[in-house]
């Protein structure tokens, strides 16, 4: 693949305020992309989502926020967020509706995925998780 | 820059054997006006290091390099002032008063070189731009420091408004996180029994993105309502934002939703009993 990164954040997760940065953040770079309101708008929450599940449960981290163009030119978002907390046993109950450790709705994960076009969770127990969000303009 | 290195050779020289000299006058006057916000020491340290790397910039094996640096020393410089609440023209000036130490060491050197004209011409464009380099940086920091402050501003107000008697509306702004949220449950909680209300709406016309924390937030506050009796109605939820909830995959369950916030309050007054009659023209 040979994309071509235009636009590049990398925001560190520690705080609410953190959040609010991050999707002022992911706004400029969907508004780069040409992403209509409706999908600035969904990459936004999942980027809220997200941000929160690292605060929450893994204890803070890192986002990556970069513009894409694909080999046959379209243009998207593709957001890493990484922290080094406890990972997650059962990913599939994690992506499970409704399922939560926390005192949430269970619905940030599984919505986060449906939210965005491409969605990839890597987990290790006890070193920490990431997940790779992509979502194209169409 | 535009000066070439080499140019400023006679310059360069005279501030390299009276650096004590130089550095002390440039402190007294770039200090005259410091008011406490600084001490004379921190200035002329931070001169100090200004100096240095401008004689290699000027005239160094390494110039290239000794400019970026001295750039990048001076941006910071401004942008401390600019929080030690100096005006950019007290952090300009302090710049441009390198200009009258030279011309000062010139002239009591009583040299009459032949290029020295050319010289501090070149030398005093140099500290120019410097000098308008501060500027711009203090200018970009006040920007950021008031489109932070506008960020918060509008992530603050949160103000219970009466539409009608027994009716009042929180119309929410920007973005709604767990700590404003709670402030905007406890003041709706608290205008409905102030005003002895029996319905309230909660427009979130304003509100750039709904995630499950933030709808969990508003479940919270209208459960809570419900609990002293009163009904809430959500309105202004905008066609991005319902097309959002339904792929997070957010019920409201049976909390009334109206389009906006108009609908909402026409809903409520029928609830109320109030009938609106309009009066035939003529």
């Amino acid at each position: 693949m040979t994309d071509a990164h235009e636009i590049r954040h990398e925001i560190r997760i520690a705080t609410g305020d953190d959040i609010v940065r991050i999707r002022r953040a992911v706004r400029t770079v969907a508004c780069a992309a040409r992403m209509s309101l409706v999908d600035r708008t969904k990459l936004v929450t999942a980027a809220s989502e997200l941000a929160r599940n690292v605060i929450g449960h893994g204890g803070g981290g890192t986002v990556r926020i970069e513009r894409l163009i694909s080999p046959s030119g379209v243009s998207g978002v593709r957001m890493v967020f990484e922290d080094a907390g406890p990972g997650i046993p059962d990913v599939r109950l994690a992506l499970t509706d409704g399922w939560s450790t926390g005192q949430g709705l269970g619905l940030g994960l599984p919505g986060a995925r449906r939210l965005v076009d491409e969605f990839d969770l890597q987990t290790v127990v006890g070193e920490g998780t990431r997940v790779t969000v992509t979502k194209w303009t169409r | 820059m535009t000066t070439q290195p080499g140019e400023q050779t006679h310059i360069v020289e005279l501030l390299r054997s009276r650096r004590e000299t130089a550095l002390d006058r440039w402190t007294e006057l770039a200090g005259a006006e410091l008011r406490g916000r600084l001490s004379r020491g921190e200035l002329r340290g931070e001169l100090d290091d200004l100096l240095s790397l401008m004689l290699r910039a000027l005239d160094g094996p390494d110039a290239e390099a000794a400019h970026d640096e001295l750039t990048a020393a001076l941006s910071e410089m401004s942008r401390r002032r600019a929080r030690q609440a100096f005006t950019p023209t007290e952090t300009a000036f302090g710049v441009f008063a390198l200009k009258q130490v030279v011309y000062e060491l010139v002239t009591e050197s009583g040299s009459n070189r032949p290029r020295l004209t050319e010289e501090l011409m070149a030398f005093s464009h140099t500290v120019d731009e410097l000098g308008l380099l501060t500027f711009e940086t203090y200018a970009a920091t006040r920007e950021q420091v008031i489109s932070d402050q506008a960020e918060q501003l509008l992530e603050l107000s949160t103000p219970v408004v009466k539409l009608w008697e027994g009716i009042v509306a929180v119309p929410l702004v920007g973005t709604l996180d767990s700590a404003r949220t709670q402030v905007v449950m406890e003041t709706l909680l608290q205008t409905l029994v102030d005003t002895g209300s029996l319905y309230a709406v909660i427009d979130i016309t304003g509100v750039a993105a709904v995630d499950t924390e933030v709808a969990q937030h508003l479940m919270k506050t209208i459960k809570a309502a419900r609990l002293m009796g009163a009904e809430c109605v959500i309105s202004g939820i905008r066609p991005q934002i319902a097309q959002t909830m339904v792929a997070l995959g957010i019920e409201f369950g049976d909390i009334v939703s109206k389009a906006s916030l108009a609908d909402a309050l026409e809903y409520l007054l029928a609830r109320s009993g109030v009938r609106i009659v309009r009066e035939e023209a003529g």
